[in-house]
């Protein structure tokens, strides 16, 4: 671009900034207007937004705040739009530094973005944990190369951060409480989930594959570093969605995912389930997708940290209640379904980790005892884990 | 072959050029009066020489609005027919789109309000949509890359009076339901939907007809042999289901297909699909968080009561309902003929 014309834009837009009383208007015009390598400014002060702010078909593009506590996008009027600030078909964009606050659906939604960075940005609904809450609060789906750090995650009423239908991924130094999940990968291939904080949510961390999706599933999950702790949230997703599931008092939990390592965690006082392993069989849900792949599958659980103080799990779901009458106050900290996948030699390895316990549901052979927890036939024996030494290699 | 090369070359350059994310506003002009696309008062749309107006058999509902159509091809091109049933458009077809209100939808001719012409513009970086507000004075309307709110208020057909806050999409939105794989595209341009007669100044015709008749096509099939998507408000056009599946093409499918932003949910909505789970027939939500209400599936056979789908329909929170955007109000009588086929699904 000439310089001229450009000196002259940015006037113009330095202007129309100084004397417009709509920073709505405005932030949308600066986004539809923008030049690859812009960096778009989001003043200080809490801006009441009525619709979605989208950037749309953008490459190279920074939108920067001045603090996560300074710069602050409020939802709370919202009329328009499902989510509070959208990003589709981009490449390379840079959201760095502000808060989007109670918007009626998702917070941030990027989709179709090969390059997005969250970058010490805040999602939050102000009202605590609330059924009427958004969903998902950082919300890639369908992305590559996707960078979430420093960011923190408040009372989503299904994941915090949540990574679905996308490659090439990294979540760290970030912060989730008060969601019902508080980090979620779905149907997601290399995925680096490392040194986050999550604690007081439903669910700490999730990895899941689901059916019926056009991503159809993951791998190369690693979880490490975290800390995963005081997980016991009631579960408060609107019934009918998967994450409705997740029992209050869930660390981590892999759902019919494979290649998983989960590995130098610190994982505390989570009361239900320290770390689950579970195939899609237990949400009961019926699946019709023929490419689908319902059980979990090369897992591995080494080096953790488990604390767990006595207590009773949660009494709300079946499994809950099934696991307080067989180990009352003292719940084992890994728990697995048992539905190894004919198909695969190595389901879930476990291997040196500190202060756990362990427990095999056994399902298929339990599921006419299911309510009969003394009858049923629990192994709470891990030799038949000890496999597979960890593929530090695969780590980029 | 020299000459061949040459020429793929020059595409190859013109392709790099052209990088994401450039300033829209080259391709379009401040003023709707500048493009003179109609003669006389631009309000009562008389169009020129060149501008030709057109329907489309099943629309998408934008709060009641009217809607009047009209499309310009650049000199002497012609669209060319694909064989999924849509065009090829040259560069430089503008497609023109008035959305307009009755103030009495009793005596739909009289009173009228122009709200909004957006102009769906092919340009040589692709489609774009621009939208124009119309002033007060119904003499201009005028670019509002950014949207506008506005308000409204109509006398409906049983005398209620409904008033409401009339939302102008943005540059971005209009995007956002005409995308596929990335890519902006026109929605109502498909054979099946232009598939009937308009009533031009000089007689009916069939649409199709007419636009062969005046050169505007090249390779399109027999008439015979082309799919016509029912008028979903008129129940001599098709059975419930047939109008149904249009009601929800046209309305949903922009998103919910695969291609589309909708995609990520695994619900295909548009009227090819024949997968029932795909359908949503007793399909779980994925991520629809509160927009699932308190029910289980998308669509339970017999049970619209339990379905999301008609949930979203009926809703008009923007955290919940359906379609995202482009609408503050309810569309009863769509809400009405789904519910039906869903109550008389097996």
């Amino acid at each position: 671009m000439n310089h001229s014309v450009k000196t002259a834009s940015i006037t113009l837009f330095f202007i129309s900034t100084l004397f417009s009383d709509n920073i709505e208007k405005d932030l949308q015009t600066q986004f539809i207007l923008a030049e690859p390598g812009d960096t778009i400014t989001i003043p200080e002060g809490v801006h009441q937004i009525r619709g979605t702010l989208s950037i749309e078909g953008k490459e190279n593009l920074v939108i920067r705040g001045f603090d996560m506590d300074k710069s602050i996008l409020s939802f709370s009027g919202q009329t328009d739009g499902a989510q509070g600030l959208s990003i589709t078909n981009c490449k390379n964009i840079v959201l760095e530094k502000f808060t989007v606050q109670d918007s009626k659906g998702d917070a941030i939604k990027a989709q179709y973005v090969d390059g997005i960075v969250f970058r010490s940005v805040k999602t939050e609904w102000t009202g605590g944990p609330k059924e009427t809450n958004g969903a998902y609060g950082l919300y890639p789906v369908q992305c590559t190369n996707v960078l979430i750090e420093f960011s923190v995650a408040i009372g989503a009423s299904d994941a915090g951060i949540y990574v679905g239908q996308s490659n090439d991924i990294i979540v760290r130094h970030s912060t989730a409480y008060h969601n019902v999940a508080g980090i979620e990968i779905e149907n997601s291939f290399d995925a680096m989930v490392y040194a986050n904080h999550t604690y007081e949510n439903t669910g700490g961390i999730l990895v899941f594959d689901l059916p019926d999706l056009v991503q159809k599933k993951g791998g190369n999950i690693h979880v490490y570093h975290n800390i995963v702790r005081n997980n016991n949230l009631d579960n408060f997703a609107p019934p009918g969605n998967i994450v409705g599931k997740v029992l209050p008092g869930t660390g981590v939990m892999v759902l019919a995912s494979n290649d998983v390592h989960i590995y130098e965690n610190t994982i505390q006082n989570n009361k239900s389930i320290g770390t689950g392993i579970v195939s899609y069989f237990i949400t009961e849900e019926a699946f019709t997708d023929s490419l689908y792949n319902p059980y979990t599958s090369d897992i591995h659980i080494y080096n953790n940290v488990y604390n767990r103080e006595a207590g009773l799990p949660t009494l709300d779901y079946e499994i809950g209640q099934l696991m307080a009458i067989k180990y009352g106050r003292n719940t084992p900290d890994i728990i697995y379904d048992g539905m190894q996948d004919p198909d695969v030699a190595e389901g879930l390895c476990i291997q040196n980790n500190l202060n756990a316990d362990f427990t095999n549901l056994d399902i298929e052979h339990n599921f006419e005892k299911w309510y009969s927890p003394f009858l049923s036939n629990f192994s709470e024996d891990m030799s038949n884990h000890n496999c597979g030494v960890p593929h530090l290699s695969t780590l980029k | 072959m020299n000459k061949i090369l040459g020429k793929s070359s020059i595409v190859f350059i013109l392709l790099l050029s052209i990088t994401l994310g450039g300033n829209p506003l080259k391709y379009a002009k401040p003023k709707l009066s500048e493009y003179g696309f109609f003669i006389g008062n631009m309000a009562d749309h008389i169009p020129r020489d060149g501008v030709l107006p057109y329907d489309v058999s099943a629309q998408l509902f934008s709060d009641y609005a009217l809607k009047s159509r009209f499309i310009v091809l650049p000199n002497d091109e012609q669209l060319s027919y694909k064989l999924d049933g849509s065009f090829d458009f040259p560069r430089e077809s503008i497609l023109i789109k008035t959305f307009y209100y009755p103030g009495d939808f009793r005596n739909p001719e009289e009173n009228i309000r122009l709200m909004e012409t957006r102009l769906l513009i092919h340009t040589p970086e692709g489609w774009m949509g621009f939208p124009y507000v119309w002033n007060e004075e119904q003499t201009e309307a005028i670019l509002e890359i950014a949207g506008e709110r506005m308000d409204a208020s109509f006398i409906d057909k049983n005398g209620g009076k409904t008033k409401f806050e009339y939302v102008v999409p943005n540059f971005n939105q209009c995007k956002g339901c005409h995308v596929n794989q990335n890519r902006m595209i026109p929605i109502g341009h498909k054979v099946r939907l232009l598939n009937h007669e308009f009533d031009y100044n000089d007689g009916k015709m069939n649409q199709l007809k007419k636009w062969s008749m005046l050169d505007m096509i090249h390779g399109l099939p027999k008439l015979s042999t082309l799919a016509h998507t029912p008028d979903y408000d008129d129940p001599t056009d098709g059975s419930v289901e047939e109008r149904a599946r249009a009601w929800i093409d046209i309305n949903c499918a922009h998103c919910h297909r695969l291609g589309a932003p909708g995609e990520t949910s695994g619900l295909f909505l548009n009227i090819e699909e024949t997968d029932p789970t795909k359908l949503g027939i007793m399909k779980p939500p994925v991520a629809a968080g509160r927009g699932a209400g308190d029910r289980l599936h998308t669509i339970v056979p017999g049970e619209p009561e339990k379905s999301i789908m008609i949930y979203r329909m009926e809703s008009t929170d923007p955290g919940i309902m359906m379609p995202e955007l482009g609408r503050k109000l309810v569309h009863k009588e769509g809400v009405e003929l789904v519910r039906k086929w869903i109550k008389e699904m097996k």
